[in-house]
């Protein structure tokens, strides 16, 4: 069973909720308060909604040997531009408005990873370069937008997005469900899945085979800034607000530090949107559990940092050997030489 | 065979890696003085005799004597410590850096701690003048051609006051005027005293340059030859080797091919570098051998054929309207397929299954919207898998788990899904065992009944000339020769390939 990619996340986050019940018995209580679900789960899995869309679209455009580092200034520039056309409505609690501030923002974000696209497919930028371009000029656009101020806003069918409920369930578990569970339709129903797994995994077999690179490419920047996007609403109707300097800071390294739990590599070709999802919780997880056992706030980035650590050891091939060699000594042999015999 | 005159004797040397003896029992030696060619098929074992004189691996057995002195080299830096330099196609060279600053990278002259820049370029431009090169040596080596930075290479090996010189192919990347202009270095390096070690596939630049010959085959020594003493046509025999006698009981099958429509027509098709202008056509049905040793051109050629690189001259028609071969989707378009000769690094996705690897060019063509279904998909993996007898039949296997022949089989099956009019294979019978190899040789036979039209690229003759009606022959990156396979001998063709080198 140790086999399974999943193995290993899995286990660490359920070792996590297993330390949370035990500080605290009443954490996997879940309750009906007011028509809404209520508990620490819940409020994991709410709060955990934005990281697991970044982490979603990062997964794909990882799949291709890439990386997107302008999420975070993409989520920024998401919730700046809805919250402006917001705060300039007569009536915020317009429907109407609130869809067209939300289309605005989305229609943006989609422009925004299409750039990042254009810059890595067509003009053959590397990807950390080509979307770091983005995550320094993208914080600046969206205080641009704000003004460098904080916008407020009211709007209720916005403020939804983030806080709301339907049927009992927050509506940011929802949207991350949905996306999760069309994504996934998505690469594994169409052959997208296959294809960018292929050029992820050897680039010049892809294109002997007659891949289009290119166009796959740019379309996981573009899916990449779709699911930004999303996220950068939801964080925005939970604060209610935009908060240029704030929203989606470091987001992305928290995105690229979810998929790599989820047992996805960097270097590209296969990957797990579910493992994603598995590793953007714990994430949460940890960041509640810290609260739950009321570690001092100056230590908590620390402690965040040492688990992290021990899941990513965990999980390494590399160290589970030497674990396991201490026990059983076997010779470093020049096995690693074999691979240069080819004449 | 211990000669007091030799500088360097290798006696008996075995190297094996894991599951390969790479090296068994090679004697080599070197007088100064002397161009010594090691020559040998890739895969023969030049590489890795190199190494285990440079230093790069160990030696399991044998024993190296170096002017005298029994030597044994752990580290790169020992060999070159004792006077072993080694020139390798361009790799350690840093384009961003000036040509002085490559020839004394690691060993700068110092004056009080620090670099004493203008004794670095004096001292670069004085061993410059020796090899005949005067040229600003404070210019970064990217702006040089790749013939400076060849002698760049030479130089910075030469400081390092060498005994014996190690040239690696040091003329693949040359024009004819530059390699008249090394092959004049390395003439003079040897009137000076200099052992010179060289290594290339030119036939002809070997005959041109070198006094002395070893052959390897197959990580066996095949012999030492003086110059004077082998022609070109017996070094290729030797080189190719073993099955020659045994060629000459294989039957005369029928290859006369009664002709079908041409399908695919070039005219003057080249690219600059890769091959030069050829004029071919291939029929339905037919099957055209492509013959040449290793570095000819058989590759070049293919790969524009087929779209994998494009053509800058002549043109290509298939059903005798003109097609620009751009990319592979074009050829793909045309049906054409094209098995690389490089499975792994071209070919196969490794960390993908047998399945996906199988239908991954199907589903290229298809684009990402049009799915094949997971039903479709199972059909044709099961049954390429039973018709190539894939093993194991498991078409949920990783293809990196597989075997060399199964993972050829897998990429032969991805291409055969999509029905080609022209399947190229390149190489497909390298480094697979016997029974699988003959599965691949009836394969092509089969298709070519059927009326597909295939270009078979194979460094062994006797495949070639079993399964072909027609031989290309090419040399240098030239096709020199095509000949109808009507009672065609490896001889014959050896003869062709090694024509033109002097004899």
């Amino acid at each position: 069973m140790t086999k399974h990619r999943l193995f290993w996340p899995v286990s660490a986050l359920l070792a996590l909720l297993l330390v949370d019940l035990i500080a605290k018995p009443s954490f996997f209580k879940v309750e009906v308060r007011d028509g809404h679900l209520y508990g620490s789960l819940i409020d994991i899995l709410r709060l955990g909604a934005p990281l697991i869309l970044v982490g979603i679209g990062m997964t794909l455009v990882v799949a291709t040997r890439g990386i997107d580092l302008s999420v975070g200034s993409v989520v920024a520039i998401s919730g700046a531009l809805a919250c402006l056309h917001l705060s300039g409505l007569p009536d915020q609690d317009a429907v109407g408005g609130t869809v067209v501030a939300v289309g605005m923002a989305l229609g943006l974000c989609l422009a925004l990873g299409a750039w990042n696209g254009f810059l890595v497919s067509v003009l053959g930028i590397q990807p950390i370069i080509a979307t770091l371009i983005l995550m320094v000029a993208g914080r600046g656009i969206a205080q641009l937008i704000t003004d460098g101020q904080i916008i407020t806003i009211t709007s209720g069918p916005f403020r939804a997005l983030g806080s709301g409920y339907l049927f009992l369930v927050p509506v940011s578990i929802l949207i991350a469900l949905a996306v999760f569970g069309l994504s996934s339709l998505l690469v594994r129903k169409s052959a997208l899945g296959l294809l960018l797994e292929a050029v992820g995994g050897n680039p010049e077999a892809g294109r002997l085979s007659g891949l289009r690179s290119g166009r796959l490419t740019w379309l996981v920047y573009v899916f990449g800034g779709l699911c930004a996007g999303i996220a950068g609403l939801m964080i925005a109707a939970n604060t209610p607000g935009a908060d240029a300097n704030h929203a989606g800071l470091w987001i992305e390294l928290d995105a690229i530090l979810a998929l790599t739990i989820g047992g996805t590599k960097l270097t590209g070709g296969r990957f797990s949107l579910g493992g994603t999802v598995i590793g953007a919780l714990l994430i949460q997880t940890l960041t509640t559990t810290v609260y739950t056992l009321g570690i001092p706030d100056t230590a908590t980035l620390l402690v965040k940092a040492l688990v992290v650590l021990l899941v990513c050891l965990v999980q390494s091939p590399a160290f589970r050997d030497r674990v396991r060699r201490r026990r059983r000594p076997v010779p470093a042999t020049e096995s690693a030489r074999a691979v240069e015999v080819s004449a | 065979m211990t000669d007091p005159r030799a500088i360097l004797e290798m006696t008996g040397i075995r190297k094996e890696f894991p599951g390969v003896v790479a090296l068994d029992g090679v004697d080599f030696r070197m007088f100064p003085g002397e161009v010594h060619a090691l020559m040998g098929e890739n895969g023969a074992g030049k590489s890795t005799l190199i190494k285990t004189l440079t230093g790069v691996h160990g030696i399991d057995a044998g024993t190296i004597v170096l002017g005298g002195e029994p030597v044994a080299f752990g580290e790169p830096s020992q060999a070159q410590h004792a006077g072993v330099s080694t020139v390798y196609q361009e790799v350690n060279l840093l384009p961003n850096l000036s040509v002085a600053e490559n020839i004394f990278i690691g060993r700068e002259p110092r004056r009080f701690g620090r670099i004493d820049w203008s004794a670095m370029r004096r001292r670069a431009e004085v061993l410059l003048a020796g090899l005949d090169l005067h040229l600003d040596v404070s210019a970064d080596l990217g702006t040089q051609s790749i013939a400076v930075r060849q002698m760049v290479a030479i130089a910075r090996a030469l400081d390092v006051s060498a005994r014996v010189l190690v040239l690696d192919e040091p003329t693949s990347s040359l024009d004819a005027g530059e390699v008249e202009r090394l092959l004049k270095v390395v003439r003079t390096l040897r009137d000076e005293g200099m052992a010179v070690l060289f290594v290339s596939h030119f036939i002809d630049q070997v005959f041109a340059v070198a006094d002395r010959m070893t052959v390897l085959r197959n990580g066996k020594l095949v012999g030492e030859y003086r110059i004077e003493d082998i022609t070109p046509v017996d070094l290729v025999t030797k080189m190719i080797g073993k099955e020659l006698e045994a060629l000459e009981d294989i039957e005369e099958a029928t290859h006369r091919h009664s002709g079908g429509e041409v399908f695919l027509r070039t005219e003057g098709l080249s690219r600059k570098g890769a091959i030069a202008p050829f004029s071919l056509e291939i029929r339905s049905g037919e099957v055209v051998g492509l013959a040449g040793l290793l570095g000819s051109g058989r590759t070049e050629l293919a790969r524009l054929l087929f779209g994998a690189d494009h053509a800058d001259g002549g043109t290509l028609r298939i059903d005798g309207d003109p097609v620009a071969m751009r990319t592979p989707r074009s050829g793909m378009a045309h049906r054409i397929a094209y098995c690389s000769e490089d499975r792994k690094t071209e070919g196969l996705v490794g960390e993908l299954t047998v399945r996906e690897n199988i239908v991954l060019a199907l589903q290229a063509a298809r684009g990402w919207t049009r799915p094949l279904s997971r039903r479709r998909q199972d059909e044709l993996a099961a049954r390429y898998i039973d018709a190539l007898d894939i093993r194991p039949a498991a078409p949920e296997a990783l293809v990196q788990d597989l075997s060399g022949g199964n993972q050829q089989k897998v990429l032969l099956a991805r291409w055969l899904i999509t029905e080609p009019r022209l399947l190229i294979l390149d190489e497909p019978t390298r480094g697979i065992d016997i029974g699988a190899k003959t599965e691949i040789q009836r394969l092509v036979a089969k298709l070519s009944d059927d009326g597909v039209a295939v270009l078979f690229i194979s460094a062994e003759l006797e495949e070639v000339l079993r399964l072909s009606h027609r031989v290309v022959v090419l040399r240098d990156r030239e096709v020199v020769a095509q000949k109808d396979n009507e009672s065609l001998t490896p001889d014959e063709i050896m003869a062709v390939i090694a024509e033109g080198s002097g004899t």
